[in-house]
């Protein structure tokens, strides 16, 4: 180990006249940290004011050793070597593709060897000659990705870049989003309003409420805690790590996950994959006995550790499976007739398991 | 020379300076109105669309009295050696660049007004300095605006005749532009010279309004 610091650290502060932004925050300088919280809650300023755009913004901006902004100096945003990706991508009108991607790529002074592999990567090829505006949403958002890779940023900053697209052209730029987290090395900050985006991206979590930070920590460990308005949400639901096992024979994947093996519908994946998976809390019941007369194919075995009521009448049962905790949902009456407590062992009916890819 | 075309000449001159030093202060004042959100804005827009309301005359004749070896401009222009500004080309250049302002900078204030921020935000994550992002990004995407403001300052100076008269007086070869030498040419009953002049900046002014609409056009086609 070096003595030079490691990982980001920001405290930024920003009056508005109905809005203050005040962020004290200690994020890892790898992976991808998630901004998560609705929308008025300062998530895109946060971004803007770490890109330096917004000149009121006050504090502290360090990543690594470099800083960025403090309390006598203030990098001006063509000063700071960040990367940002748009929601409306902002795509320079004039110009074609290719001397979109140039752009920063000249005055970086970035090698020529980057922006062939990025063009490579991002399958921006046919693309080169078009004028952005004849591009769809998706081709514009890889584009915006390329322009932003090309500078070798220390820092990729996303502002909510699927917003935009409808959900088949998500789906098209998620992986690539899944490469550049695995092949640029450099750490992103992606900011989302999507739990399901947050959920399936995020190694770490930052949870934005009215301008402050309600609670930032891993992922998994800040998506199934019980105590955030989260897991009071109509979608609210656990999140699991799993790999894959391999196919069952009959069309769907078994998965290996530390509440035990579960079936999955899903594209194909190599042995091994590592895959996350969001389990919702309203396709979770609970049975006193192992069933076999029932369609449900997930059922496992847990114990009950809490009951809480939710504000439209149900009860929300918290479950210890296995490794990790599963959400559920339940009528009074059933709680009532099954005379469900804490500490009762029970069987999880799991309907439904999204696989997050 | 005939006395036309010592008009032209000094005409040409003059729109052609006039529309150059307005292209080089209006960009920086026309930016400054289109992004500031300082409380000044208003004051100074008021200030540079003046000339557009006021009689033409009445910006001749205060600027004749400030130019005068008694005016403020005068004061400042003798203590530099140059003597007084009334009744020279340069007296008349200063004064077509003050009437002339707004069409220059009103074209360009609502160019640079409807070019999107967050395309310069990127531009500036993309490394590009101010000057540059103002080189690099507004100024082609202001081209239609600036084809405007070109044609308007240019016509708009060759077209001046009250603040000519006031402050330039009618002198050959200095201050005698094409307007003045038709009005000359009217009050001297040559009707056929002041036919030719008449409709030759009739058609001049026709096609610098079908260069724009030209170029206009072209320019939408290229931008959907």
């Amino acid at each position: 180990m070096t003595d030079t610091v490691r990982g980001i650290e920001l405290r930024l502060r920003l009056q508005r006249r109905d809005f203050t932004l005040d962020v004290a925050l200690s994020l890892p300088a790898q992976g991808v940290t998630v901004v998560f919280g609705p929308s008025g809650s300062g998530k895109s300023t946060l971004l803007r004011a770490i890109a330096g755009l917004e000149p009121e913004a006050r504090g502290l901006v360090r990543v690594d050793d470099e800083i960025w902004q403090d309390a006598r100096l203030r990098l001006p945003p063509h000063r700071r070597p960040v990367g940002v990706v748009f929601q409306q991508t902002a795509l320079l009108p004039h110009l074609s593709v290719h001397d979109n991607l140039r752009y920063g790529w000249r005055r970086a002074g970035t090698d020529a060897d980057v922006m062939r592999e990025w063009i490579d990567k991002l399958a921006l090829g046919p693309l080169l000659a078009r004028s952005p505006a004849t591009l769809s949403g998706g081709e514009r958002q890889r584009v915006a990705l390329g322009r932003a890779l090309m500078c070798q940023p220390r820092w990729l900053l996303l502002d909510e870049p699927l917003s935009a697209l409808d959900v088949d052209r998500r789906a098209d730029i998620l992986p690539y989003l899944e490469a550049i987290r695995r092949q640029a090395c450099i750490p992103l900050l992606y900011v989302t309003h999507s739990v399901e985006e947050a959920a399936r991206l995020a190694d770490h979590l930052v949870l934005l409420e009215a301008g402050r930070v309600r609670i930032a920590g891993p992922a998994l460990e800040v998506l199934n805690r019980p105590d955030l308005p989260l897991a009071l949400r109509d979608d609210a639901a656990a999140v699991l790590e799993a790999s894959v096992l391999g196919d069952d024979g009959h069309g769907l994947l078994m998965l290996d996950t530390p509440a035990g093996t579960l079936h999955a519908h899903g594209p194909a994946h190599p042995i091994g994959t590592r895959v996350r998976l969001r389990i919702q809390a309203r396709d979770v019941s609970v049975a006193l006995s192992a069933r076999t007369d029932t369609s449900v194919l997930n059922i496992i075995p847990a114990v009950l550790q809490s009951l809480s009521t939710l504000p439209g009448g149900q009860l929300q049962l918290q479950l210890r499976a296995g490794g990790t905790r599963l959400l559920a949902r339940v009528s009074h009456q059933s709680a009532a007739r099954l005379q469900l407590r804490e500490g009762l062992p029970v069987w999880a009916q799991i309907k439904a398991v999204a696989l997050l890819i | 020379m005939t006395p036309t075309l010592t008009a032209i000449l000094v005409t040409l001159k003059l729109a052609g300076l006039t529309t150059s030093i307005l292209l080089l202060l209006g960009m920086p004042l026309a930016w400054w109105l289109a992004r500031t959100r300082s409380r000044w804005r208003i004051p100074i827009g008021a200030l540079v669309a003046l000339p557009m309301v006021l009689p033409p005359t009445v910006l001749g004749f205060y600027l004749l009295l400030g130019m005068g070896i008694h005016g403020p401009i005068g004061q400042l222009t003798a203590s530099l050696g140059l003597g007084t500004l009334a009744f020279t080309f340069q007296g008349l250049l200063f004064a077509s660049v003050l009437y002339s302002l707004p069409f220059v900078v009103h074209p360009l204030q609502s160019g640079f007004a409807s070019i999107d921020t967050t395309v310069l935000e990127a531009a500036a994550t993309l490394r590009a300095s101010p000057l540059d992002r103002f080189i690099s990004v507004v100024l082609p995407l202001s081209r239609p605006a600036l084809v405007t403001a070109t044609l308007f300052g240019f016509a708009h100076t060759v077209g001046e005749f009250g603040v000519v008269l006031m402050v330039g007086g009618n002198i050959d070869g200095q201050t005698r532009v094409l307007s003045v030498l038709l009005y000359d040419q009217v009050e001297a009953m040559a009707y056929g010279d002041a036919h030719r002049l008449a409709a030759g900046l009739l058609v001049f002014s026709f096609g610098m309004l079908l260069v724009m609409q030209w170029l206009g056009r072209r320019t939408a086609l290229v931008h959907d």
